[in-house]
């Protein structure tokens, strides 16, 4: 079986977020850099299966060099070889284009990532690609289990889950509890350093959309506190003050 | 050329969220110059369907093919697709969903459409398209400019209020050709919560977390979502621990919500956490600890114990 587990690399869950440029840039200074959240429980779920079913795990990711840390600790962690696509991630036609052009020469049975992005959010890669692919796409996948040639997969919905059938290949967006995140030992840090990255560059050019500019939430305004004896008076002023109940 | 709204269905009903594309998508007609169409996809009847006109749209197209009854992404994504050639619409409107993100990105796909996700305002036309959308899990907000010529808007909730008019839609049946290799997923089992106020769709949420010491205290924050109205939600670690289920989390890992309020209750507010609440209207924060730091992005807090205060919230709603 081949795998292919598309990454991000996206500043850390904690960063404060700040533009540059005439807010223009995202501020890189001093931003922790990690592998999309998301991402990590596809890739960890994709070595599961290696050890259980056997199978090559190639890594992608679109994204220029400063990337290549998260690329490298994705191998330590256990993927066999990676792919790193020379270009700016961020059009999500774009993105998926470059992933399913991989795809398409080298048949993966599955190809997973993050249900999302944490930075841009979008959400949309995976069913892009599965729709260039002409394969189906499932997001976001909590349970995923193989058997031959057929995927068992949970998926959530608003309010509650489903159980699906379909047959390999898949593209699928994955969440908690897929997988347990899983931390690279010494060994595989030692081993990664030699395994296989082919950088590539970009196939098509077009992007069909661009950020022009960034900005930041207001700051809310100072909180009103209530006393705890006074608990009541909180459902006035949510009634009569905000005015959202 | 007019602009398509795909406006989803629960239960033979148009969706909160889709009353809200429906509007949206008339604005931006209207600011187009052109009139606003809704795609319907499943079993509703002729009033239903034809109230889409008092949301702004003129017309209704009904796809009500058997096939269609179940919600499927890819099946949907064909059908809006179709609908959106034949209409040479430039622009399609969906309001964020389970259902809708995954067609979303399909529809993309099929149109190779400029897509904009967690799109928060009306578009600017002033110079090409531009929109405003939320992005690092509501920490920024981005202007995209649009370039493809067709653009795909999923908008989040609570970007837009709309308004009711008198105006009733023509409903037209629409029956597009549709694709085997999109009915290839088997769906063997549904669980859905039934009777309560949908997460991402509510309006008003309660939220708690650890500091609630255990799923056997969980009846108080259902009490006060209850007589509120509200949907319940969880912080991580409470999910993590399965006290409550998985489609309950909201934060950077878990459901993203913007409702008009959302009270935490024994939530201390990692930043993680804030990131899925921020885009509400206004939070209440109840928490022991003074030094909580989520009082710090909250509108109103009370320092008090839980346990005394969530009952004494719940009666003064009930107006006891």
């Amino acid at each position: 079986m081949k795998i292919l587990v598309c990454v991000t690399s996206v500043p850390d869950t904690t960063t404060k977020i700040a533009f540059t440029d005439n807010n223009t840039r995202l501020n890189k200074a001093g931003v922790t850099f990690i592998t999309g959240p998301y991402d990590d429980y596809a890739l960890a779920r994709a070595v599961e299966l290696k050890e259980k079913l056997g199978a090559s795990v190639t890594v992608l990711n679109v994204g220029e060099a400063d990337a290549e840390p998260v690329i490298r600790k994705c191998l330590a962690i256990g993927a066999d070889d990676a792919i790193r696509v020379n270009a700016e991630p961020t059009d999500a036609y774009f993105v998926a284009e470059q992933i399913a052009a991989i795809a398409k020469d080298a048949q993966y049975d599955l190809i997973l990532m993050g249900r999302e992005s944490i930075d841009y959010n979008g959400g949309q890669v995976h069913g892009i690609v599965g729709e260039m692919l002409g394969i189906p796409s499932i997001s976001p996948v909590m349970l995923l289990d193989i058997a031959g040639d057929t995927a068992q997969i949970t998926r959530e919905i608003e309010g509650g889950k489903e159980e699906l059938e379909a047959k390999l290949p898949l593209v699928l967006g994955c969440q908690e509890p897929i997988a347990e995140w899983k931390i690279p030992n010494m060994r595989g840090i030692m081993t990664a350093r030699t395994k296989p990255l082919k950088i590539v560059e970009p196939t098509g050019t077009d992007k069909l959309t661009a950020v022009g500019s960034y900005e930041l939430p207001a700051p809310r305004g100072s909180v009103k506190m209530i006393k705890a004896e006074e608990a009541e008076t909180l459902i006035q002023l949510l009634r009569t003050e905000a005015k959202v109940i | 050329m007019s602009v398509l709204i795909f406006a989803e269905l629960d239960e033979g009903k148009l969706k909160k969220s889709s009353q809200e594309a429906i509007f949206y998508g008339a604005k931006v007609a209207a600011m187009l110059g052109t009139s606003a169409t809704a795609i319907v996809i499943g079993q509703a009847d002729d009033s239903e369907l034809a109230s889409a006109g008092r949301f702004g749209a003129t017309k209704v197209l009904h796809a009500a093919d058997g096939k269609l009854n179940e919600p499927n992404g890819m099946a949907y994504a064909t059908v809006v697709s179709a609908a959106a050639q034949q209409e040479s619409s430039k622009v399609v409107v969906l309001a964020k969903s389970s259902l809708a993100d995954a067609m979303t990105a399909r529809l993309a796909g099929k149109l190779k459409a400029g897509l904009a996700a967690n799109v928060i305002e009306l578009p600017d036309l002033s110079a090409g398209f531009r929109v405003k959308s939320s992005i690092y899990t509501g920490k920024a907000f981005a202007y995209n400019d649009l370039k493809a010529d067709v653009k795909i808007l999923a908008i989040k909730k609570n970007t837009i209020t709309p308004e009711e008019s008198e105006a009733t839609a023509s409903v037209e049946t629409f029956s597009p050709t549709l694709n085997e290799n999109d009915f290839v997923i088997t769906v063997k089992k549904t669980e859905k919560a039934t009777g309560d106020v949908l997460l991402p769709e509510a309006d008003l949420v309660v939220s708690a977390g650890r500091g609630l010491k255990g799923p056997e205290n969980w009846a108080i924050v259902e009490d006060l979502a209850k007589a509120l109205g509200a949907a319940t939600a969880c912080s991580k670690p409470v999910s993590d621990l399965d006290w409550r289920p998985h489609h309950e989390h909201v934060g950077q890992t878990g459901i993203k919500v913007s409702p008009n309020l959302y009270i935490a209750a024994g939530i201390s507010g990692a930043i993680q956490h804030l990131a899925g609440v921020n885009s509400s209207k206004v939070i209440v924060v109840i928490n022991k600890d003074p030094e909580a730091p989520f009082f710090k992005s909250a509108d109103y807090g009370i320092v008090g114990d839980v346990f005394d205060v969530l009952p004494r919230l719940t009666k003064a709603v009930q107006g006891l």
